[in-house]
């Protein structure tokens, strides 16, 4: 601590004092703050666990009807008729405030209602395999949006949590302690200043009634 | 806001599924191919929303996707590819949890 750069006056020790009490309520605040984050991102944490394993079957069992599709037709086939879609999506995004923390929100708009819009192709060139595929796709596409929403929702939230927890240890360990210190410190200078002027008084006592009777105490 | 879209990096044979649901596909053979779209891509972050990328790719180029980790747009999102998952998208979430407790607790 670097206690030579500290004046140890009253004004200095009130106005640390006063420091010190807004550190404590900070890090009070700051540690709920942590704590409520932390409960937010347990639950994201389980939802994104599930959702994933989700997506990633459902996913694979699609890839896997479109490769079942793709070794019934010939690749050009496959490329021309997917080459153009019909349908397309349009996203919107809305910021939510968990904590202080923007997460988005998405919300998602198919141009076209019609569930059959997402074959882009004519029935009579192409499998019924990849009619399944495209099916298979769309199905899982629902739980990837979703998925997409809680992982960033996730990673931003571990971000403000990684920031939170730093500051509420700075502020524990480091700046509060230090306060503290200066506290002590100067308290105990100014005890030590007072204990001085006394006894420099009862000297000057003892010297003044010598002088004045000629005798000691 | 509105009028954002979706983005999808991968293979060819992995991907062209998605097409077909109006998914803006990207294909990419290597990751190095893949780093390029996505700076692209992100970068008319105004666009893309959301950039689902294959694990695949996302491999040779971690340190790229890290990167837009605390942006709110664009979110990358690991899929896996066609040769099944890689177990990356969950490593990503142990890691944000590492992250966030100050150590592994999954």
């Amino acid at each position: 601590m670097a206690s030579a750069s500290i004046k140890p006056t009253r004004m200095e020790l009130n106005r640390t004092k006063a420091r010190l009490k807004t550190a404590t309520r900070g890090h009070k605040l700051l540690k709920d703050k942590r704590d409520e984050l932390m409960r937010q991102f347990m639950l994201i944490i389980k939802q994104n666990k599930e959702l994933r394993q989700k997506v990633e079957a459902g996913l694979a069992e699609a890839m896997r009807a479109m490769s079942a599709a793709s070794s019934v037709m010939s690749p050009d086939m496959l490329e021309q008729a997917l080459l153009y879609s019909k349908q397309s999506v349009d996203v919107g995004m809305e910021l939510k405030n968990v904590m202080s923390v923007n997460v988005p929100a998405y919300t998602f708009r198919e141009r076209s209602e019609d569930p059959s819009e997402i074959f882009p192709y004519s029935y009579a060139m192409t499998s019924g395999e990849l009619d399944d595929a495209i099916g298979m796709f769309s199905q899982t596409f629902k739980d990837m949006l979703e998925l997409a929403r809680i992982e960033k929702t996730m990673q931003l939230l571990a971000q403000e949590i990684e920031k939170t927890r730093r500051r509420v240890n700075a502020l524990e360990y480091v700046m509060i302690p230090e306060m503290q210190q200066t506290i002590k410190f100067i308290t105990m200078k100014l005890e030590e200043n007072e204990r001085a002027n006394t006894t420099r008084l009862m000297k000057v006592k003892d010297t003044i009634l010598q002088e004045a009777h000629g005798y000691e105490q | 806001m509105n009028g954002y879209k979706i983005a999808v990096i991968g293979d060819k044979n992995s991907v062209n599924g998605f097409k077909a649901l109006g998914l803006d596909v990207f294909s990419a053979e290597s990751s190095e191919e893949a780093k390029g779209m996505l700076h692209r891509l992100a970068k008319e972050s105004d666009l893309y929303a959301i950039i689902y990328i294959t694990e695949e790719l996302a491999q040779g180029m971690m340190d790229e996707i890290n990167r837009h980790k605390d942006d709110v747009v664009p979110a990358v999102i690991l899929i896996p590819s066609r040769n099944g998952s890689l177990g990356l998208g969950m490593s990503a979430l142990s890691s944000a949890v590492e992250r966030a407790v100050g150590s592994g607790i999954l």
